[in-house]
């Protein structure tokens, strides 16, 4: 071991300390900030297609023209003297092409929900669940001073900015940015006369293709660091169950990813190389479900590495809160085992509708049927946590427990569609669109929060602000149920989703008042966000100092001295628990580290 | 919630939502035990002073009590489902000699109904094509020949409980009964491009006197 070399504290100049780091902590911290940035890019996103939806076709608040300039061409507001700049202008105007008039013009639309969605999964969700808690929490939770290979650690965060730069160029390109969804379902995708849209869609799969090497180095790395670098006394049945996920996720990422790089190779050569991988031609084309195929054997399990890490989160969080073991660790662990192994056969389950064998349809039932209950083992286990525990309503408990109700809304509004004949008619309506959203935003967004609150002291070596947090966290979570609870009564009444104007139908008429109300609740859902940043960015220099384990917690992580030196540990610890040891009977403190040697005989674990 | 439902006039729909209506009780039940034994113990065992948790590992049998009794819900809707859907969607179990047959056609942003005519067969002088607007007679077995000729659509009758995406180059049989007449709307429920949205044609479910007065005008003899 060189300690000496590691805990010795060398200057290192400004860009190899904050830019191009090879340190686990700074690397975390950099995809934390880079998803909470891209957070505000999707958001807007979202936000401005929830206008056209509530208020369809007509100009957008503060940047749309007005109705007497819109009437009669008369200049009234000062957005008006904008429009009349632009139209006059020579150049085509990126807003007069998109928005003329402030009005999200219909392929605009498509963009835009094309674009949230690519953005929150795979630029937000993504790296900061794996990106910055993977990075920050396993060498520290497993006990060791960097991940095994730093180099490719650095890689993996610059690799993610290059895709993230590919993805914003697109919006400007000529054409517009991808609008074929962010599932890309083939003709739509594979044919640029279809959609208009050209270097979009293959800037849009370039990036992903970035991202997906991004991936595949980081979980390179995770994997190696966790079955290599644990420290001594750490057995696998003694990692905290974070670690556990994150593990499962890296396995799952290294294995899925690359099938989504394929299937965006093949749909680049149908766009430029003249194939037909997509396509059905009289020569013998392809076909269009080979696309769904592909995509989806990379998207079911894609959604878990979304929702994973959130479960292991949120178990850290409950136990901590509870002061109580996690209740049935062994089936926790083995409950996100099953479901990465189940996760691998029920890709068919987006498919019901689409034209695969009926026969298929009733399998693919059976094994969304199986993978269900998993996911109920590990909602029991949580209310199993919390009885007769001593409950602290912490912040970051808060966001665990919201994440544990707002999951059982999204797992129970899953067996509906899984349950085929169901799924005829809520198939691509706002029903999927609710269940997504509660699964991903209830779930993993809440235990984002959550650890964002609960890690920052350790990250950050200060507090945030605890008011700012709880007035988030509430409104958050209000305004959250009050935008997505409503799409399962939309979905209920057949609302397809991806429509621009729902007034365009009869059978909608009913849902213009819900769906205003839904645009309102986003409006503050979204701005609600911003006191998040601004208690992040405040509190990284203003919070209240914090001292070295605040929240008395097992795990290694909290050993290592606030803030963090460059190796982590003073000296690496020696494992003698499990990680949930907490209210011991005949113990006068309610927690026992993992690394506290006094009480060598383990209790549990092991 | 479920009584946002559009009306239901097919035949099978109504087994539809008789799937839908357990559903609804089934997760509504499990979701207020779920909520209610959560704020239960959110109450019962909040921090107190000088009350310390109680140490408690788990417990292997509620485990298995708990793996079993939600193996056995889910596989008992499974069991319900499987017919419902063979006789929606499984060519095999369709009702044989249909009363009509209609080729429908999505392209970017239309549905095209064709009708075989008189003769009974596609690609014939007597074939009518009719842009947005379907006829079908009432009580009558209709089998559509789903198809489309640019991207992916899916035709889509709420009040069918019928959905079914459209391939190109490829030819799905649906089929669906008809128990009421009247004008229902046909949206497409698959991103087909900018005209996605708006892109809907009309189911005119006929009484069989008023279908035949329609066939004798198209066709007149
Ligand atoms: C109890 C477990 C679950 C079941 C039974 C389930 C079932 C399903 C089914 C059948 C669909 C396809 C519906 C359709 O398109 O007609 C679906 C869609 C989806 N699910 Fe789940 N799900 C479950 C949990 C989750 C979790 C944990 C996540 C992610 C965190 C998730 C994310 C998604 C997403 C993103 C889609 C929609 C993809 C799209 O079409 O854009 N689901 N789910
Ligand atoms: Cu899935
Ligand atoms: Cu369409």
């Amino acid at each position: 071991m060189h300690d000496n070399e590691h805990t010795s504290h060398h200057e290192e100049s400004f860009i190899r300390k904050y830019i191009f780091s090879l340190d686990h902590k700074t690397i975390g911290k950099q995809f934390l900030i880079y998803g909470l940035i891209m957070f505000f890019l999707g958001g807007g996103l979202a936000l401005l297609f929830r206008w056209q939806l509530a208020y369809p076709d007509k100009p957008l608040p503060i940047i749309g023209a007005s109705t007497e300039y819109m009437e009669e061409g008369e200049v009234v507001t000062g957005a008006d003297r904008m429009w009349e700049r632009i139209y006059e202008s020579e150049k085509e105007e990126w807003l007069e092409v998109n928005m003329p008039n402030g009005v999200v013009d219909p392929a605009f639309y498509n963009m835009l929900f094309t674009m949230h969605a690519t953005v929150m999964v795979f630029f937000v969700v993504v790296p900061i669940l794996v990106g910055a808690f993977g990075n920050f929490l396993i060498p520290l939770m497993i006990g060791t001073r960097d991940m095994a290979f730093p180099i490719l650690n650095m890689l993996s965060f610059w690799f993610a900015v290059l895709a993230a730069v590919i993805m914003t160029i697109g919006f400007f390109v000529p054409g517009g940015h991808a609008a074929a969804g962010w599932t890309g379902y083939a003709p739509l995708s594979s044919d640029a006369q279809w959609t208009g849209v050209e270097w979009g869609q293959i800037l849009w799969g370039l990036s992903l293709f970035v991202q997906g090497l991004s991936s595949l180095v980081g979980s390179i790395n995770y994997i190696t660091t966790i079955i290599n670098m644990r420290a001594p006394g750490m057995t696998f049945f003694r990692l905290p169950l974070v670690i556990w996920s994150l593990f499962i996720v890296a396995i799952l990422l290294l294995l899925a990813f690359p099938v989504l790089s394929s299937a965006i190779v093949l749909l680049v050569f149908d766009r430029l190389a003249g194939t037909t991988f997509f396509t059905p031609t009289a020569e013998g084309g392809g076909d269009p479900l080979l696309w769904q195929h592909l995509f989806w054997f990379f998207g079911h399990p894609e959604v878990y590495i979304l929702i994973l890490p959130g479960m292991g989160i949120a178990s850290e969080l409950i136990a901590v809160f509870s002061r109580k073991p996690i209740f049935g660790y062994r089936s926790m662990v083995y409950a996100m085992i099953a479901i990465a192994f189940l996760g691998w056969i029920v890709w068919g389950h987006h498919m019901f509708q689409s034209g695969m064998r009926p026969g298929l349809g009733s399998v693919f039932m059976t094994t969304t049927m199986l993978i269900a209950v998993p996911s109920a083992i590990k909602t029991f286990n949580w209310l199993g946590t919390m009885f007769r525990g001593s409950i602290r309503f912490t912040t970051p408990m808060l966001h665990g427990i919201a994440f544990v109700s707002m999951f059982v809304i999204g797992g129970l509004s899953g067996i509906y569609m899984a349950n085929t004949p169901v799924d005829i008619f809520i198939h691509d309506t706002y029903y999927i669109v609710a269940h997504i959203h509660y699964v991903v935003f209830g779930g993993s967004l809440f235990a984002i929060f959550g650890g964002i609150v609960f890690w920052f002291p350790k990250m950050y070596g200060r507090y945030m602000n605890d008011t700012l947090s709880k007035i988030h966290f509430w409104l958050t979570f209000i305004a959250f149920n009050c935008t997505f609870f409503p799409m399962h009564i939309l979905g209920v009444g057949g609302h397809m989703r991806r429509i621009s104007n729902p007034m365009q139908y009869e059978f909608l008429q009913g849902f213009e008042g819900m769906n205003i109300f839904i645009t309102m609740s986003a409006f503050t859902l979204g701005f609600t966000q911003l006191i998040l940043v601004f208690n992040f960015f405040w509190s990284i220099y203003r919070g209240k100092v914090a001292e070295q384990n605040p929240w008395h917690v097992n795990t290694l992580e909290w050993e290592a001295p606030t803030p963090v030196p460059h190796g982590n540990f003073v000296q690496i610890p020696t494992v003698y628990r499990g990680p949930y040891e907490y209210s011991v009977p005949d113990e006068e403190e309610d927690w026992i580290p993992q690394a506290r040697p006094e009480h060598a005989p383990a209790t549990s674990g092991d | 919630m479920l009584q946002w439902l559009p009306e239901n006039v097919s035949t099978f729909g109504q087994g539809v939502d008789n799937l839908f209506y357990a559903i609804y009780y089934i997760t509504l039940v499990t979701l207020i035990l779920v909520i209610g034994t959560l704020i239960t113990f959110l109450i019962k065992y909040r921090y107190q002073e000088g009350k310390k948790a109680d140490y408690i590992e788990g417990s292997t049998t509620l485990e298995i009590v708990w793996t079993a009794a939600t193996t056995v819900i889910v596989f008992v809707l499974a069991m319900f489902s499987y017919p419902q859907w063979n006789n929606i969607k499984s060519p095999t179990s369709f009702p044989e000699n249909p009363d009509v047959v209609v080729q429908v056609s999505g392209k970017q942003f239309n549905w095209d109904m064709t009708y075989p005519g008189p003769d009974n067969e596609f690609g014939t002088d007597d074939d009518l094509l009719l842009e947005n607007e379907l006829h079908v007679p009432v009580n009558a077995v209709v089998h559509i020949r789903l198809t489309a000729v640019d991207v992916i659509h899916s035709f889509f009758v709420p009040q069918l409980r019928l959905k079914q995406d459209a391939l190109p180059g490829r030819i799905i049989n649906v089929w669906f009964e008809a128990t009421k007449a009247g004008r229902y709307e046909i949206p497409c429920a698959e991103l087909c491009g900018f005209g996605h949205s708006g892109m809907l044609g009309y189911l005119n479910v006929h009484a069989q006197t008023d279908y035949d007065a329609w066939v004798q005008e198209r066709w007149p003899q």
